[in-house]
């Protein structure tokens, strides 16, 4: 489905991303871990050719992405901070990202999903911080693409939205779509997802299944696993 | 077309008139008389000559007795370019309804169309001169009229053309309702007083439309002067009035609506100055009153230079010009009174009519401008607004005293 | 980028900036028309505004917008679009808004005035045509400053100390040269001294109208083919079109290669 060779990207002098090597197969859910920094969201956004890696290839379903924008047609993105021309209504909104996709869109159902209907007729500028969150996710699952991809996806969600997108999430794996999700609620992502991709320093650090990961640090649960990779890095840093 | 008619039953009236208390000669292409020449031979004194339609080759006719040539339907009277046509020697000589055409050019004499010389009385009138060095050339001649002439010149050249009216040396002569074109000078006096030059319309002629020098007490009323070469030049003179002239489009380096040099105690009213590079250029003149005068949309509505002392503006509409008033030196001995500017930007608080703020009408730009030419691409620029107006708030350039204590809030 | 622009126009034309602007110039046009009465110094006055006013205008808002829909580019750009497309689709946006406000709020009160009666029409489209490139110049340099420029305050500097450069000090630096050099044949100079400034370009347009009189003073042999023909006029758009063409392609070339 992805297959990312030699990764490079840096900001000025930091290097973020340093010789990143990683391959998403189809199907599942992914988990893109790793400290604050790591370079997660750079991955993220050099997948969706948002930033511009200096060296190394991405390939979208065999296709490299480079100078492409059509390839996007086939990915459902989900950033991070939603914030939507204020003078919109949100469902203006709904409309427009149709309008561009052009693809049959499932907007109704979710609408319905999460109670947006209310909300329809108003502008976006006056949406509370969870609704927008909310609408974030109907724009991004209305699509039926075959890659998704989540940029902390749980951010400002209430009880009952969590386990909406849970069931949203669940769904779309059932269909056999391949999903990508940053997260910093680690009980979510130990809940959803089928693999981590640990991200240390520029590098893939680690990528498996939860229980590799849990096997492979001798911590029983998964929290304290990521913890014990953080710890051990920071003490060979120290060492070196 | 409507002109030419009413002058048809005016020519028929005179023609009427004369016929009662004289003899009439009548000259036509196949009557007994065929030539003018032949006709003024013939004749007695106040006799009148009728001139039938037709075309006579005549040149160097010399007109030596009191006589009264008439054109019906404008007999062509060609010269084919040999010599002057028409020499007035006598008083009281009427010429009129003639179409003349190629008078001879010459570098040695000045051969015009019609030249009235050392006489008296005469009336040129309704005449068309067509293809011509000098058009009407009075010498030394008084008390005449020339009106309703029509001279269309095709001159391109200054020092091979010559002037549409010519006034040397002669006094009380009216010049009124002539149309002048593509001459040299349209009008041109030396020495001539007390002369009424009105309603004439004077253009596209290469040097002045209007040119007069060492002439005193002169009328200039309701005349219009347009595109030509360099404007109108007066200079030298004193006690003219030049009442409701309309000077027009005269563009160039040194085109001016008027050149006054050397103009005193005379009066400017109600003329109207549009478009030109320079609306009035005042060089050396004394004691002259603008008044009522519109100054619209010129580069330089007014340019003093040199010294000038003693002139009041007043009662002027100052409209859109790139620059009002132009000095180039910062005393002032001039007057400005109760002017329109349309740049003012003053405000009128008590609503008498008046600005409360006197209005300075020279920027310092034009100093500027006066000093490099080419900062002239910077006009109406924010940075020379921003000069001009630290330049009105505290005056080093300009004048101090030149302002207008009470500019009109609104136009004449 | 057509349905970009579609959408950027849409979400500024109601926004309230835009009615700001607009009622500024619909206000502007009412108070210089009715209250004065006089169409020619109406507008004199109005070309005066207009070409300090809306390079203001046009970089400030330009500048805004761009920081404020950032995030909005950003979900764009996650959409299956052009880069170019979506960039200049919200360039368009601004600048035709921003023209929209001009033309309608300058447009009204004119028409409500007389105008088509009035043979001061083409003096008013000339001036809505210059307030027209004006917007979309400055709009452009606006984009330009952002795309290299991710500070806000940095980007909001850069382009009021932009359009200070170019409304005023641009021309101080240019009076001061052409006094210095007076010596020297300058004609040449200055007008490539105009040429380089969309600002002081606009103006030649507008002095070609208003003071061709004072123009053809000057006896410079190529200021007299310049303004004494068809010449300035066709130079002088020609020079906006690519005043207006080149910051365009360099938002395009930054935007290629930017990261987001």
């Amino acid at each position: 489905m992805i297959r990312i060779q030699n990764l490079h990207k840096s900001f000025g002098k930091n290097h973020v991303l340093s010789g990143v090597d990683l391959d998403i197969t189809e199907g599942g859910i992914f988990a893109i871990l790793g400290p604050n920094g790591s370079g997660k969201t750079t991955l993220i956004k050099s997948i969706l050719g948002m930033v511009i890696p200096d060296k190394g290839t991405i390939l979208v379903e065999g296709v490299p992405t480079k100078n492409r924008s059509l390839y996007r047609n086939r990915i459902d993105y989900l950033p991070q901070i939603a914030n939507f021309p204020g003078n919109l209504k949100v469902c203006e909104l709904i409309r427009m990202i149709k309008d561009l996709r052009g693809k049959v869109a499932y907007d109704s159902i979710l609408i319905e999903k999460f109670q947006l209907a209310p909300y329809l007729g108003k502008k976006l500028s006056t949406l509370s911080g969870g609704t927008r969150q909310k609408l974030n996710i109907v724009l991004t699952f209305m699509f039926d693409s075959p890659l998704i991809i989540l940029d902390e996806p749980t951010t400002g969600l209430d009880p009952i939205s969590l386990i909406q997108l849970k069931q949203l999430i669940h769904g779309e794996k059932k269909k056999g779509k391949t999903i990508l999700i940053t997260s910093h609620i680690m009980s979510f992502v130990e809940e959803v997802s089928d693999e981590i991709v640990f991200l240390l320093e520029g590098q893939v650090y680690f990528k498996g299944s939860i229980s590799s990961l849990k096997s492979k640090t001798q911590q029983l649960d998964f929290e304290h696993a990521i913890a014990s990779i953080l710890k051990d890095n920071h003490a060979q840093n120290i060492k070196i | 077309m409507k002109h030419y008619r009413i002058h048809y039953i005016l020519l028929a009236l005179t023609i009427l008139s004369v016929r009662g208390y004289s003899q009439n000669l009548q000259v036509c292409n196949g009557c007994h008389i065929s030539s003018i020449k032949q006709a003024i031979a013939m004749a007695n004194d106040h006799d009148s000559i009728l001139v039938k339609q037709g075309t006579y080759k005549e040149y160097g006719i010399l007109v030596d007795k009191p006589v009264t040539i008439v054109g019906e339907n404008y007999p062509i009277i060609d010269g084919e370019l040999k010599g002057e046509i028409i020499t007035v020697v006598s008083d009281s000589v009427t010429v009129e309804g003639l179409h003349i055409m190629n008078v001879g050019t010459s570098y040695t004499e000045d051969y015009a169309a019609i030249r009235i010389k050392k006489s008296k009385h005469f009336v040129v009138e309704n005449m068309v001169l067509e293809n011509l060095f000098f058009g009407i050339y009075l010498e030394k001649s008084n008390f005449g009229k020339i009106a309703h002439n029509k001279i269309i010149g095709d001159a391109i050249q200054e020092y091979n053309s010559g002037n549409g009216i010519q006034l040397w040396y002669s006094n009380y002569v009216d010049v009124e309702h002539n149309y002048i074109k593509q001459v040299r000078d349209g009008i041109y006096l030396e020495f001539s007083d007390h002369c009424k030059i009105k309603n004439n319309v004077s253009e596209a002629n290469l040097r002045y439309g209007l040119h007069f020098m060492f002439s005193n007490h002169d009328l200039y009323e309701d005349n219009t002067f347009r595109n030509n070469g360099a404007g109108v030049a007066v200079m030298f003179s004193k006690h003219i009035k030049m009442f409701n002239n309309s000077f027009k489009e005269n563009w160039g380096t040194a085109s001016y609506g008027m050149l006054l040099k050397e103009i005193n105690d005379s009066e400017i009213i109600g003329n109207s100055f549009e478009e030109n590079t320079t609306g009035i250029h005042i060089e050396g003149s004394n004691r002259i009153r603008y008044r009522n005068n519109d100054f619209v949309k010129n580069g330089w509505a007014i340019k003093v230079r040199g010294a000038c002392y003693d002139n009041q503006f007043l009662e002027n509409n100052f409209l859109y010009n790139s620059f009002d008033i132009s000095y180039n030196s910062n005393v002032n001995d001039n007057r400005f009174d109760r002017n329109y500017w349309s740049n003012y930007t003053g405000y009128d608080l008590n609503k008498d009519g008046i600005g409360d703020v006197p209005h300075r009408p020279v920027k310092l730009f034009s100093y500027v401008v006066n000093r490099t030419p080419e900062t002239i691409i910077l006009l109406r620029s924010l940075f020379i607004d921003i000069i001009d107006f630290s330049e009105k708030v505290s005056p080093v350039f300009t004048p101090d005293n030149l302002l207008d204590n009470n500019p009109l809030i609104k136009r004449l | 980028m057509l349905k970009i622009l579609k959408y950027s126009f849409f979400d500024l034309m109601r926004s309230r900036w835009s009615y700001v602007y607009f009622a500024f110039y619909l206000l502007l046009g009412v108070v210089l028309l009715f209250l004065n009465n006089d169409l020619s110094k109406a507008i004199i006055t109005l070309m005066n505004i207009i070409i300090i006013l809306v390079p203001l205008i046009g970089t400030v808002f330009g500048v805004m917008y761009y920081y404020n829909s950032k995030e909005f580019t950003e979900l764009l750009l996650a959409q299956p679009l052009k880069r170019s497309s979506i960039f200049l689709g919200q360039y368009l946006g601004v600048a035709l808004s921003l023209s929209m406000s001009l033309i309608l709020g300058l447009g009204i009160p004119f028409v409500i005035y007389g105008l088509f009666k009035s043979n001061a029409i083409w003096d008013f489209s000339l001036l809505l045509l210059i307030g027209g490139f004006l917007s979309l110049i400055f709009t452009a340099l606006a984009f330009n400053i952002t795309l290299s420029n991710d500070n806000k305050i940095k980007g909001v500097g850069y382009a009021i100390l932009l359009w200070l450069f170019l409304a005023i000090i641009y021309d101080g630096i240019f009076l001061m040269s052409l006094i210095l050099l007076e010596a020297y044949p300058l004609d040449k100079l200055s007008l490539a001294g105009t040429m380089l400034n969309p600002i002081d370009l606009s103006r030649i347009l507008i002095l070609l109208k208003l003071d061709i009189s004072a123009l053809l003073g000057y006896t410079g042999a190529v200021f007299k083919q310049f303004f004494g023909t068809g010449l300035g006029l066709i130079v002088s758009f020609l020079m906006l079109i690519t005043w207006v063409a080149a910051p365009l392609a360099r938002i395009i070339y930054v935007c290629k290669r930017k990261d987001f």
